[in-house]
């Protein structure tokens, strides 16, 4: 098993060290599957938005300064998440435990902002209940928001096997997954602030 | 909620099965299981089952497990139609008003769940199953690679579609009810408000579980496919078995997403009570039916694609010639691939979408009868001028054309819309689907599983009874489904439980249930020629591995191959890269042996599968705890499975020297 | 001895396989081309080719004009695999053997020439003939159309005769030669398929929408009609009656339906729209005004639309807003 320093040595970046690799191929192709998977839910999302039911429409319920600070957090913790990856191709342990920490922390913020977005929601009676267009709200967003936490809990267990091991390469490349994932659903977001959000308020 | 709620749900004592013939499926199952149980016990196979088959990772034997389940559920789904078919005959009147019901013996809720399950069954769990173990089998070898790109995933895909197999047929233990709807469970029908039991729900979470299972696979298998090919086996060097699994697979994972989606947001109303599908607070009907025919159609393809492949195997290697117009037939694949995507709505085109719309996917349907079309020439041209060997798949690709071409007129016609309109969900589109799925994916299936065979267990099938099993399908089959498309003009609708007399319709009925009992007994021969070939396989072995003399690398191999499929992997020059290297014996040359890595066997995938299908059940049901430890158990046991980094072992190259010699000395 | 029997009885039947395989690929023939001839001559039960509607008559012509195009491709098809499979037999010895041959460019422009052809002269058809028998179209007539409103719910058919003021179930009359004008919707029940196979197409009924249909009957007749969408266990049961009669006998028939006896209005209609199956043929002597938009409107996805009182004009443009 060829530890991280021994490819820093090989002076090889990331990107070349795994591009031929089929564990990382297989992965992207998961992640345009979970893309589709997206898309039927934007489409969705599209017939329905207009279906309130003589509910609450867009306009009324989304407020953008919450919307921006989620997607300055989310955005903040990509960034932090490429550091975490960038100290790993250079094999420095401790900095990808330390990024990869902040990354957690903001992405349970991120998560926090939300389920107080829907508690809020839910409190005033536009629950999921109440329309089409609610219904395919709760669904898009909370469909995002479960895929966080799925990423957070992997976040988690990498660090605590990062924690007791060395980086060695199966560990960079199972880290550098976890990235893209992160990258993916920060890339998700932005298309849910621009459709739902953005173009909601309007 | 009390705790007998958080325990159990909506399962109460009621539900358990109590009418005559799902009680005897609940004991027909009872005692299969007793038998199976006893048998293994009997010859002490326990440990040898879970080592050996179990928790393997050998695409063979997963491929051999997926081919076995499939033709079990086979075996279901054909007893299911048998209990449509009768029904209809009945369905005209009092014909047998003693028993009960006033027309026919099932009642119109019971019918509705039988052929909703024979659908299910038989395009999810037996097609797909079919198809996926063949394609185990197969394209490793085709392609000179020992194994899949992820060999763990390969075993968790089996068992999840294993745990789908069984949640369908929960219902003979559980009880409640099956979906009554239709095979695809159009809301609004399968909203709460029209369907409050539990059987839409089963529907739900044994395609979910099983879902999962096939987009694992498919992305399993285009990975494979396109990053483990032998050295110097580029794409237009693959064999076409293997160019159409991955067309296959490739449109697998585009569209099993969508399915999954879809019945999500099914779930979300029934559970959740949100409003993506209901009648009223906004719900949109007709989107249901663009999001599950946008999966359905393209999943129609993904069964016919590989048969197509087979049929170019087949047709290459028993008219011993080469592949006539390789290239074209790519393109074509290809081409129904892509156009696969672009014509949903002709399943829906008696929604009122407007002349535009209709004419637009009407005419995108008739562009996919071209390269259909084209590959069907394409393989006589490969006939002429050849030596053509009749054996039995050449005689099920016979069956094929004579079918299929009939089958996709009915298809090409359908597309007009205003032919449509009057054959919409009549028995003619009954008769078409059928003739496309059986003429075309299960004779294609039958085909290849003749052709491959002696690959697998070292010894050839029964010609004669191969054969007549052949003649008896396909009378069978003409026998059966003519009628029914003579009974689509006459305006039978399907799915109808009872008619009236004076429709003249049950003469034609009758006929085809005739057609039923002629296939029954093919099946039958099926069956028998199995055993047959079993009790006589020390005369029909195949001894050089090649008893077809075949073009593709599978037959380079000893049958059955070596677990490891490849000793050496073999270096490809040209397309039927077997075939050039018995032309220029490159077999002979000797080279050195050199450690091989492998995975090892792993119950992983048993458990995780097993926590899913409890969480399934549980979601059915609502039992809460179950729910719980159903979700908790897989994602543990998903993590403890990253935690482990010794899920390979090495074959010394000594070892593979031994093995080799062994076989080769046979 | 039984070993011998085998043999001997392996080598005839081997030496019979080709003929074998001839004979019944004749009487495949044989029997199919029996079963069309009966099918075109004999099939007056069959009623999409027996059409009585103008729209049905169409439809029939141009699916009898598709099949002979698509024959056009498929019968040299099978008349070449049957020469190939005969003469190419491994036993013929005397057949030319290219096992090399398996390229040929031109050939193949051909094979995706002709029968792009064929296909291209049918999509031609296909964009004309959508147009043409597009559900929404009205009929080309001189006379005034009537509208019918046909609400399907569960497991049985109502038709509101708007202009009449009467109602049904599971029977609807009409004068012949006269375009009707079918507004469909369903109401608390699944989606449903109006169709009526003699006289044309089928067109979906879906609650808070309203979809549309024109039919014409050529003359007096008794049809059968029916709901081709599953919704529920009740639906074998939706069949109905449509009548055409002459536009004397249609007058007749609405007077004596409007002989005082059950009216329809909001409160029977809730109790109509209940479950049930295998509903009797009823008469409504009166209904309620506006009872079909009401209908419509009670489920549809944008109530804050104010919804337009009936009309009893044909023209497309009145449903437009309450269409998707």
């Amino acid at each position: 098993m060829t530890t991280t320093i021994a490819l820093v040595k090989q002076k090889k970046t990331l990107l070349e060290t795994f591009v031929n690799d089929k564990v990382v191929f297989g992965f992207w192709v998961y992640l345009m599957t979970d893309l589709l998977m997206f898309g039927v839910l934007f489409a969705t999302y599209s017939v329905l938005h207009g279906n309130i039911y003589n509910g609450p429409g867009s306009n009324e319920l989304f407020n953008l300064p919450f919307a921006l600070l989620e997607t300055m957090i989310l955005l903040t913790s990509s960034f932090t998440c490429g550091l975490a990856l960038l100290a790993a191709s250079k094999g420095v342990k401790k900095y990808v435990l330390i990024w990869f920490s902040i990354t957690f922390l903001l992405g349970l913020a991120f998560l926090g902002l939300e389920l107080s977005e829907f508690t809020k929601l839910v409190s005033e009676g536009n629950s999921w209940r109440r329309s089409a267009f609610l219904s395919s709200f709760f669904t898009l967003v909370g469909t995002h928001g479960m895929h966080i936490t799925v990423g957070l809990l992997w976040m988690g267990i990498c660090m605590i096997k990062l924690w007791s091991k060395d980086l060695t390469e199966n560990l960079t490349r199972k880290l550098m997954l976890l990235s893209l994932f992160w990258h993916f659903l920060d890339i998700i977001w932005i298309f849910i602030f621009t459709i739902v959000y953005l173009l909601g308020a309007l | 909620m009390n705790v007998e709620q958080f325990i159990f749900g909506k399962l109460t004592w009621n539900d358990l099965p109590h009418e005559w013939f799902t009680i005897g499926g609940t004991c027909a199952f009872i005692a299969l299981g007793i038998a199976f149980i006893v048998l293994v016990t009997y010859f002490k196979r326990w440990r040898w089952l879970w080592n050996e088959w179990l928790t393997s990772t050998d695409p063979k034997k997963i491929g051999i497990m997926y081919i076995v389940v499939a033709f079990l559920m086979f075996l279901r789904g054909g007893l299911d139609a048998f209990m449509i078919w009768a029904q209809q005959v009945l369905g005209s009147g009092n014909t047998f008003a003693f028993l009960g019901a006033s027309h026919g013996y099932l009642s119109a809720d019971h019918l509705q769940q039988i052929f909703t399950a024979h659908g299910d069954i038989m395009v999810f769990f037996v097609t797909m199953g079919f198809l996926f173990g063949l394609i185990n089998l197969i394209v490793p070898l085709q392609i000179g690679a020992r194994d899949l790109a992820f060999p763990f995933l390969n075993s968790l895909g089996f068992w999840l579609y294993f745990a789908g197999v069984v949640l369908i047929n929960m219902f003979f233990v559980l009880g409640g009810e099956f979906a009554a709807t239709g095979w695809l469970a159009v809301a609004p029908l399968s909203e709460l408000q029209f369907h409050p039991g539990v059987g839409v729900d089963y529907w739900i979470w044994s395609l979910q579980v099983s879902g999962l299972g096939t987009l694992i696979g498919g992305i399993n298998f285009v990975v494979t496919i396109l990053k483990m090919r032998a050295p110097g086996m580029s794409l237009m060097r693959m064999p076409m078995f293997t160019w159409t699994s991955l067309m296959s697979m490739i449109l697998v994972i585009s569209i099993f997403p969508i399915l999954a989606m879809t019945m999500a947001l099914l779930t979300m109303d029934r559970f959740f009570g949100m409003h993506f599908f209901t009648l009223d607070n906004g719900g949109n009907q007709m989107m249901y039916w663009n999001l599950i025919w946008m999966w359905g159609h393209p999943e129609v393809y993904v069964l016919i694609i590989p048969a197509f492949g087979i049929y170019s195997e087949i047709v290459s290697t028993f008219a011993q010639k080469k592949i006539f117009g390789y290239t074209s037939l790519v393109i074509a694949a290809a081409a129904i691939t892509i156009l696969s995507f672009s014509v949903w709505l002709h399943h829906f085109f008696t929604m009122g979408a407007g002349a535009d719309v209709n004419a637009f996917f009407g005419i995108m349907t008739m562009f996919i009868a071209i390269p259909t079309g084209v590959q069907v020439i394409n393989w006589l041209f490969t006939m002429f001028r050849g030596r053509i060997k009749f054996v039995t798949p050449i005689y099920w690709f016979f069956g094929f054309i004579s079918t299929f071409t009939f089958g996709g007129m009915a298809g090409v016609l359908m597309a007009l819309p205003p032919v449509d309109y009057q054959v919409h969900n009549s028995l003619f589109l009954v008769a078409h689907f059928h003739t496309m799925i059986v003429g075309g994916a299960l004779f294609g299936i039958f085909a290849g599983f003749s052709y491959w065979f002696p690959k697998f267990t070292g010894f050839k099938l029964n010609e004669r009874l191969g054969k007549y099993a052949f003649w008896t399908w396909l009378v069978g089959f003409f026998v059966s489904f003519v009628p029914l498309y003579i009974l689509g003009m006459m305006g039978a609708t399907r799915r109808l439980d009872h008619y009236d007399a004076s429709t003249g319709w049950q003469p034609l009925f009758f006929v085809s249930l005739i057609g039923v009992c002629i296939i029954m007994l093919a099946v039958g021969l099926q069956v028998l020629q199995i055993i047959v070939s079993i009790k006589q396989r020390n005369q029909n072995r195949d001894i050089t591995g090649d008893p077809w003399n075949g073009y593709t690398l599978e037959w380079a191999t000893t049958s059955p191959p070596p677990f490891y499929n490849y000793a050496i992997i073999p270096q490809v020059t040209s397309r039927d890269a077997f075939w050039e290297m018995k032309k220029y014996d490159k077999q002979k040359v000797l080279v050195k042996y050199e450690d091989i890595e492998l995975p090892k066997n792993t119950p992983m995938g048993i458990y995780v599968a097993g926590f899913v299908f409890l969480f399934g059940v549980a979601m059915v049901f609502h039992a809460t705890l179950f729910i719980l430890i159903g979700l908790f158990g897989a994602i543990y046991c998903v993590i403890l499975r990253t935690f482990d980094d010794h899920s390979e072992y090495v074959l010394t190259a000594i070892e593979v020297e031994k093995i080799e010699n062994k076989l080769r000395n046979k | 001895m039984q070993y011998l029997y085998c043999e001997l009885y392996t080598e005839l039947r081997r030496s019979m396989i080709g003929l074998l395989f001839k004979i019944i690929i004749f009487l495949f023939v044989v029997t199919d081309a029996f079963l069309i001839g009966k099918i075109l001559l004999v099939g007056k039960n069959i009623q999409i080719l027996n059409p009585k509607g103008i729209i049905a008559f169409q439809e029939k012509d141009l699916l009898l004009l598709a099949i002979s195009l698509m024959l056009l491709v498929v019968i040299p098809v099978f008349i070449w695999a049957f020469y190939v499979a005969t003469k190419y037999h491994a036993n013929n010895s005397k057949a030319t053997y290219a096992p090399d041959w398996d390229h040929s460019t031109k050939l193949q422009l051909f094979l995706w020439g002709f029968p792009s052809l064929i296909i291209v002269i049918l999509c031609v058809i296909n964009w004309a003939a959508a147009h043409k028998l597009d559900p929404h179209n009205a009929l080309p007539s001189t006379v005034r159309p009537i509208t019918i409103q046909v609400v399907a719910l569960q497991w049985k058919w109502l038709f509101i005769y708007p202009e009449q003021r009467i109602a049904t179930v599971n029977y609807v009359e009409f004068p012949d030669k006269t375009p009707i004008i079918f507004e469909v919707t369903s109401s608390d029940a699944p989606m449903n398929s109006f169709w009526i196979p003699q006289l044309g197409g089928q067109i979906y009924a879906m609650s808070g929408m309203a979809t549309q249909t024109h039919l014409m009957a050529d003359g007096p007749g008794e049809y059968r009609g029916s709901s081709a969408e599953i919704s529920g266990a009740g639906f074998a049961g939706m069949t109905f009656i449509a009548k055409s009669t002459s536009l004397k006998d249609f007058n007749t028939w609405v007077a004596r339906v409007k002989q005082p006896s059950n009216i329809l209005n909001i409160k029977e209609f809730n109790v109509l729209a209940k479950p049930s199956e295998d509903v009797p043929v009823t008469y409504y002597s009166s209904t309620e005004n506006n009872l079909y938009t009401t209908i419509v409107t009670k489920y549809m996805a944008h109530p804050t639309i104010v919804p337009r009182k009936d009309h009893s004009s044909g023209s497309q443009q009145n449903m437009q807003n309450m269409q998707m």
